[in-house]
């Protein structure tokens, strides 16, 4: 299926959970958030919530900042 | 004698407040932060970098500190909200500092909708500090939307100019009865100083710091000016005055032979 990630279009399998995803790009679920289709995921649902084709995903981290 | 920094009733002991962007190795941030001995940091929210994804400021710093994340990037109190919302996710707790900017050539803040977005965020459990143009009227609104501190610029983001806007600066340290944070613009440790002994509660920097030739013994200046600043104005500033006043009283022993005759100077 395809997800659009931060502005771009990405090719996921169906059924993939947030957390799976994250750890097949390396991400620590524990220093990211994630919003899906302008909704705010909570880390506990990282978990069991999955991708669905055209979710409009971002995933976005702190950086450094002034 | 106890001389914290007191923010919506929580108590840090450094009124330096640091940012961690701009460091050309973000592994020099840790010692930066012991240098400043600072207790509050600033962050930003942005997407991940799928190339480098391990890349995250916040395995740079210390665990203990107060996280301040911001705004950067929001062009509208809905979008400032929304960033809020998304930093407080990430779990580093409710602080957040509104910066609404729209305009691009010298990054000023939109008073108001940084009040709008302070009014919504602060009732929706948000400690929030309002980045801001100094101005009085709208300190008075940000205070009464429920923000913790205000944080007027010193001089626009990032050109390390100094308190360009200290009349209007000592306004505001005067009338309102929240901290006031000078924030932006802050160069030199002098400057620093200078904010200090006017009475700001604290200063928020980061170019100064990030972008000298070393920034850890720029961090240690910016401490001790700082703490130098604040003791100056708890001890009381001497008033100034036009004429001279001699420190010592007149000298009775000085007879006139003794003092000196002009001496000729022969072109």
């Amino acid at each position: 299926m395809e997800i659009r990630i931060n502005g771009k279009i990405q090719t996921a399998r169906d059924g993939i959970t947030i957390r799976e995803f994250l750890e097949t790009c390396s991400i620590d679920p524990a220093k990211v958030v994630v919003e899906i289709n302008n909704s705010i995921i909570t880390r506990d649902s990282f978990g069991t919530q999955k991708f669905k084709s055209g979710d409009r995903v971002e995933i976005l981290r702190f950086v450094g900042g002034g | 004698m106890n001389d914290d920094l007191i923010i919506a009733g929580i108590s840090v002991r450094s009124r330096l407040i640091t940012g961690s962007g701009k460091y050309s190795d973000d592994n020099i941030i840790k010692d930066v932060l012991d240098a400043a001995e600072c207790d509050i940091i600033t962050v930003a929210l942005r997407r991940i970098d799928f190339e480098n994804p391990e890349d995250n400021i916040l395995n740079h710093i210390p665990k203990g500190k107060v996280l301040l994340p911001n705004t950067s990037g929001a062009r509208s109190s809905d979008e400032a909200v929304r960033i809020a919302r998304l930093s407080r996710a990430m779990g580093c707790g409710n602080w957040i500092k509104i910066e609404v900017i729209n305009d691009s050539k010298y990054l000023l803040p939109d008073n108001i909708e940084t009040i709008k977005a302070t009014e919504i965020l602060s009732k929706d459990g948000f400690v929030v500090l309002p980045y801001m143009n100094p101005d009085l009227s709208g300190a008075r609104r940000l205070v009464d939307a429920g923000a913790a501190a205000v944080m007027p610029l010193g001089a626009p983001i990032g050109t390390n100019r100094g308190l360009r806007t200290k009349e209007l600066l000592q306004i505001m340290i005067e009338e309102i009865n929240v901290p006031v944070i000078i924030d932006a613009g802050i160069g030199k440790p002098s400057d620093a100083a200078e904010a200090m002994e006017m009475g700001a509660g604290a200063i928020l920097l980061n170019t100064a710091i990030a972008t000298s030739a070393d920034p850890v013994g720029m961090a240690r200046a910016f401490k001790l000016a700082v703490q130098a600043g604040r003791l100056a104005y708890k001890s009381g500033l001497g008033s100034e005055s036009k004429n001279a006043s001699a420190s010592s009283m007149p000298a009775s022993f000085r007879t006139s032979s003794s003092i000196p005759k002009p001496t000729t100077v022969r072109p």
